[in-house]
């Protein structure tokens, strides 16, 4: 039977039921992981059903939404997790210092490897898709069960493949190509499928490019993303120092739900305006519209990378935010934190006179460290812009990637780098 | 289960669901009190046991915050309807034995409205109009999620199989 790589790497891992698309399969997963705010959830769940976990080493726990505790009821939700965490002596578990923000940390600590089942209590959590792993978004009482019993269930996803053609014309990223094809299929055109992201413009695609991709995945409703692991995949690998996982490729008379073409050469930038991710606009014709912003913000799983932060220093050098403009840029990680530091690229955002904060999820979710008021506007390298999602029901997020929203801060409206 | 039903539209995200700035806590109560708060004001107020809600495509769409559907159980919605949902969303409902029914006829059903759904086959009267609809019959693993009340008590009953 010819399968796709989603069905391969599930078939792996199945304990019960069998791989056509469609079917309710228990799986073994080698790694289920959560968050200080979805753990506290199934640690009780743990607690409530026995209290053993299955296996130690194949759980992560990474307090990075609240975090360093915004306020007195978060603070005691980080610590369950982190009481949970020493008693049982759990090795992936970061303390404020070292935590960063999940989907970031965890391919950076080498935890993430093709060929893996993963869950995660996040709906980014298919971010890993990147590295060709099998990672999907699930609940807390998912991770407790898994926590548990070292299993999930799973409906297997058809799969859409997407191929990308041609050549990235100047400032597209990821993130645009990512955000034209949500654009394209819409917030629900991948519903409970897996999108497989292949073609020559995807081989040769960085892996921080990869991971914004995957990561967004899911504002498409998707279960997981995936990109077949090639050269790029291994030379991060060692990077990382994570031992090899299996190398897996779809068959290539394998079953697709649908397959998409796409021409990279023709994207331009995108701004996707509120309150979807679908509504994505190319940037040339966002500049006629004078959009005026009070915040921007980089950072969050999406583009908090450091190559985020060197092309926005790129475009930050020597210049000043518009004074109007609050400028906020957090690294996502401790160690990219440290690099950007080391390379320079902190001097140049606070003469730009950007703040820059500690890694944490912070205003992505309008958790903390620059929450919008009503009538506000923030054009955000994050991943959704729901009603509400930065603070304020009545606040308005653009999303973008982070050269843009480096440029936007310096004109004080969404504009272009080439505009500057 | 029948009930009233209050009706949502396209794409109900969990953002307004139970928006972030509630999700300090896990107690189900509290987060009842801030259920659809950013969408429908009333719906907090006003929500009775056994009321149903009924929307259209992608509902619960977002994260993966359980929150959501624990606000929406603990405010004593019985079921929801839906053209479609979001499936993080879908499958923390039924792990936590609030069950979804698929529909693609919602359209016909209004807020207000007295419906009455047959767990077991999908079957949906719409008593205030007199119409029936026909929602996909839940699967069978997920039927048993919903008699044994969620994921809980099927864990417990893994483990003595295994
Ligand atoms: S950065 Fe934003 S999207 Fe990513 S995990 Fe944190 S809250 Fe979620």
């Amino acid at each position: 039977m010819s399968l796709t790589i989603a069905q391969k790497i599930l078939q792996h891992h199945i304990v019960k039921g069998n791989i056509n698309v469609g079917e309710i399969i228990l799986a073994r997963v080698d790694l289920a992981f959560a968050n200080d705010v979805t753990a506290p959830i199934s640690i009780d769940f743990l607690k409530r059903i026995g209290g053993k976990l299955y296996d130690k080493e194949k759980i992560a726990l990474i307090p990075d939404h609240f975090t360093p505790n915004k306020d007195i009821k978060s603070a005691e939700q980080c610590k369950i997790v982190r009481e949970f965490a020493e008693q049982n002596n759990i090795p992936h578990y970061w303390e404020v210092g070292d935590v960063g923000i999940e989907h970031v940390l965890l391919p950076e600590k080498g935890l993430i490897k093709p060929g893996m089942l993963i869950a995660g209590a996040d709906s980014h959590t298919c971010t890993g898709g990147a590295l060709g792993a099998f990672a999907t978004g699930v609940g807390s009482t998912d991770i407790g069960f898994a926590f548990a019993t070292g299993m999930l269930w799973f409906k297997v996803p058809p799969t859409i493949k997407f191929i990308y053609e041609g050549k990235r014309g100047k400032w597209v990223m990821g993130k645009d190509l990512i955000l034209y094809t949500i654009g394209k299929i819409g917030v629900s055109g991948a519903l409970y499928k897996a999108m497989e992201f292949t073609g020559p413009a995807i081989k040769n695609l960085p892996m921080d490019d990869r991971l914004t991709m995957c990561n967004m995945a899911i504002e498409a409703g998707g279960k997981t993303a995936i990109v077949e692991p090639n050269d790029i995949t291994k030379q991060y690998l060692n990077v990382v120092g994570a031992k090899e996982g299996i190398f897996y490729k779809s068959d290539e008379d394998a079953e697709y739900d649908d397959i998409i073409e796409i021409d990279v050469s023709i994207i331009e930038p995108q701004i996707a305006f509120p309150h979807l991710p679908e509504n994505a606009k190319p940037i040339s014709e966002v500049m006629k519209k004078d959009i005026k912003i009070d915040q921007a913000f980089i950072g969050s799983c999406t583009n908090g990378r450091l190559s985020d932060l060197r092309i926005a220093a790129k475009i930050l050098k020597g210049r000043k935010r518009d004074k109007h403009v609050r400028l906020i840029i957090i690294p996502s990680t401790p160690l990219i934190y440290r690099q950007a530091l080391k390379e320079g690229l902190f001097d140049i955002f606070l003469d730009a006179g950007a703040v820059i904060s500690a890694p944490t999820c912070g205003p992505c979710l309008g958790g903390h460290m620059g929450v919008l008021a009503s009538g506000e506007v923030a054009i955000s390298t994050t991943n959704r812009n729901f009603v509400g999602r930065m603070g304020s029901p009545e606040a308005y997020v653009y999303l973008s990637n982070p050269a843009i929203a480096a440029a936007s801060a310096v004109l004080g409206k969404i504009g272009s780098p080439d505009e500057l | 289960m029948k009930g009233k039903v209050w009706k949502f539209k396209n794409n109900v995200d969990t953002d307004v669901i139970i928006p972030a700035r509630y999700l300090n806590t896990s107690d189900p109560g509290e987060l009842a009190k801030h259920c659809m708060e950013d969408i429908n004001l009333n719906f907090a107020k006003k929500v009775k046991k056994g009321d149903i809600i009924v929307a259209e495509e992608n509902f619960g769409c977002g994260s993966s915050r359980e929150h959501a559907p624990i606000s929406i159980k603990a405010s004593g919605i019985a079921c929801i309807v839906a053209k479609s949902f979001a499936r993080i969303f879908y499958r923390n409902s039924f792990n936590i034995g609030l069950p979804l029914f698929e529909c693609k006829e919602t359209d016909k059903i209004k807020e207000g409205d007295i419906i009455e759904v047959n767990i077991s086959t999908g079957e949906i009267k719409n008593i205030s109009t007199g119409e029936t609809f026909q929602a996909l019959p839940i699967p069978p693993f997920m039927q048993e999620l919903v008699n044994l009340g969620g994921l809980e008590s099927y864990a417990k009953k893994l483990s003595k199989e295994i």
